[in-house]
């Protein structure tokens, strides 16, 4: 029995400790956003954050996992309410075949969460683990942009209503 | 290439002086430099303490392009740009941190920038910098620049290598002060470590080898300068010359040895080397990584002889592996064909040792393994990218020290900007430092079938220390 916290929520799985966080969150949790591309932490489809730190879920075995704070893309918004990040991708149109997206907004919002406004060549160099095959590559980083613009002004309105 | 290496804690010292080991190195250190000093105070009174100042280069110099272009192959066998480039610097310019036992030194800007670069040099400063360790202004130079290897490069090599460098784009930079504390910030000291450890000289060639063997050992001598990182060296940071390259260390990497001592579970042929030190990659060694993947990338540029030829000198220093290395080769060998024939269910039954399972940080360690790692290397290299190299066949697992696999597990392999190459993922965001403790301590058993290593916590806090800092606030 191996414990994970996922989205703020506690779950109890039932699974062998070397079986790698990707298949848990498909097969046991039905969060399916994190997306097999490579098995091989080479393309980054599986991105999900742990303790706010990017992951690649398809080589992280769940045993090294219990005690973190692990979110996937569902815990960042619903279709609804989408977070900052998946706002500013919806925004700027930055999918194709969207195969790559939820990956690249999970390292956005790593990239986000602790820089606040990185510069183009830190974004480049942050999300160069993610791989995109169609070549929405430029969407992608404008969608990193607006979200980083967005969430700085999403944080400067919430000082001025103090 | 950083030269100034760990010279108190060498590496190898962890096993031999265990408890003591700080205690009989700083006695060994002391001991040096006392013997230094009084040397030192000798030879200031002599007034050998620095050199003249040489005059300015004539103006208006020109140079025959044919040595401009030999130049510039001599200078990628050297490795020049490596430590006399900035991180995202202009080439040759300088500013490059070099991180030694003694301080912080900056490379130098070697562009022909006359106010800040070696513009004004002419071509006898130029030697006597190579030759015997002075500037034009005739201070004498930390050995971080490594003129006791430079010391051996032939006239009219030295010469293309001034043509080539002062026919490059002059740059205006000053590189940030040194960081040496007292007493390492006394230039003229410098001196007395020449006068104990340094001998200028040419490379002559030895008339009992044939042309090709001493092609090799000329340029693994003098410009490849190998045993700066190959060859351990003592308290006060000289090459220990009886135990030439017997292993050493580069910014923070191990050298292994390139003797009959070399820990690779495979013995290097020279058919290897030759593959390896051209393209970064053989098929039974890992590839070239950390202080490596410059020089092979230099290695790439020049004439394929050249190459040959330090591969055949390597090989020979190596010697014909033993028979018990032999038997040990083939038992990685067969280890490696077995797991990655049985892939994607690896055959592990004749391997698994007996009676560990009690034993919490072995099991912790293989099933991160099993997780993490076992999905690239139990396959074994493949044509494909995503395939990487049986652990049982590398030397990173063999070494006396994790300092290596600690490197790889926590920042992978990434191509340089813009290249197109192998890359493996850093787990330094999947894991904390007890589980790369664990699983580091798992692989050098498992697959290094070697003895515990002790120094693993500290590496990894190493590791993750300067992967803080480089990333700074846009780690995500």
């Amino acid at each position: 029995m191996v414990t994970l916290n996922v989205n703020g929520q506690t779950h109890q799985i039932d699974t062998h400790p070397d079986t790698p966080l990707l298949y848990v969150l498909m097969d046991h949790l039905a969060l399916n956003g994190a997306k097999f591309g490579c098995g091989l932490g080479q393309c980054g489809a599986c991105t999900v954050l742990a303790d706010g730190q990017a992951i690649f879920s398809c080589i992280t075995p769940v045993s090294v996992l219990q005690g973190r704070r692990i979110r996937t893309l569902e815990g960042l918004g619903t279709i609804d309410n989408p977070g900052p990040v998946q706002r500013a991708f919806i925004e700027e149109q930055a999918a194709q075949c969207g195969f790559c997206i939820p990956g690249m907004i999970m390292r956005a919002q790593a990239l986000l969460e602790r820089n606040p406004s990185p510069s183009q060549a830190e974004i480049r160099a942050h999300m160069s683990t993610n791989l995109c095959r169609c070549g929405t590559h430029m969407r992608i980083l404008r969608a990193v942009e607006h979200a980083a613009g967005a969430m700085r002004s999403g944080a400067a309105s919430k000082e001025s209503k103090r | 290439m950083i030269v100034m290496r760990e010279a108190f804690g060498n590496r190898l010292c962890v096993h031999y002086c265990g408890a003591q080991g700080s205690r009989m190195r700083n006695g060994r250190f002391f001991l040096h430099l006392m013997v230094a000093l009084q040397l030192g105070a000798a030879t200031m009174l002599a007034g050998c303490a620095s050199q003249p100042l040489l005059p300015d280069a004539a103006p208006g110099l020109s140079f025959d392009p044919r040595a401009v272009a030999r130049g510039a192959q001599l200078a990628a066998i050297g490795n020049c740009i490596d430590c006399h480039t900035a991180a995202g610097g202009r080439p040759y310019a300088g500013g490059r941190a070099l991180k030694t036992p003694f301080g912080i030194i900056h490379g130098t800007n070697i562009t022909p920038d006359s106010d800040t670069g070696i513009g004004r040099w002419s071509e006898a400063a130029f030697f006597r910098a190579m030759r015997e360790g002075v500037d034009r202004e005739g201070r004498h130079l930390y050995p971080a620049f490594p003129y006791d290897h430079y010391t051996k490069v032939t006239d009219d090599d030295i010469r293309a290598i001034y043509a080539y460098l002062m026919t490059r784009e002059p740059m205006r930079a000053v590189p940030p002060p040194n960081k040496l504390p007292f007493p390492f910030n006394i230039r003229s000291l410098i001196a007395v470590w020449k006068r104990l450890y340094f001998k200028p000289g040419v490379f002559r060639p030895d008339p009992a080898r044939n042309s090709e063997w001493n092609r090799g050992a000329y340029l693994v001598q003098g410009l490849g300068h190998c045993g700066a990182c190959h060859t351990p060296r003592n308290a006060l940071g000289a090459e220990k010359k009886t135990e030439y390259l017997e292993g050493g260390e580069a910014g923070g990497w191990h050298g292994p040895a390139l003797t009959a001592a070399s820990p690779a579970p495979v013995p290097w042929t020279a058919e290897q080397l030759h593959k390896y030190l051209r393209t970064g990659l053989d098929d039974l060694h890992a590839i070239a990584v950390g202080p490596m993947e410059p020089v092979v990338r230099n290695l790439a540029t020049v004439p394929e002889q050249d190459v040959r030829a330090m591969a055949i000198y390597l090989a020979a220093i190596a010697g014909e592996p033993s028979p018990h290395r032999r038997k040990k080769a083939q038992d990685a060998l067969a280890h490696a064909r077995r797991e990655e024939a049985s892939y994607p269910f690896p055959d592990r039954t004749d391997h698994e040792a007996v009676g560990r399972g009690g034993d919490r940080a072995y099991q912790n360690g293989r099933a991160i393994y099993s997780g993490a790692c076992a999905a690239c290397h139990d396959q074994g290299r493949q044509p494909t990218s995503g395939a990487a190299l049986h652990l049982a066949l590398g030397t990173a697992m063999t070494i006396p020290t994790s300092a290596n696999l600690v490197h790889l597990i926590m920042e992978g392999i990434t191509p340089p900007d813009g290249d197109v190459g192998r890359f493996m993922p850093g787990f330094a965001s999947e894991l904390t430092n007890e589980q790369v403790r664990d699983l580091v301590a798992y692989i050098r058993e498992y697959f290094g079938r070697a003895p515990a290593w002790y120094d693993i916590e500290d590496e990894v806090r190493k590791s993750r220390k300067e992967l803080s800092e480089r990333n700074g606030k846009a780690k995500g």
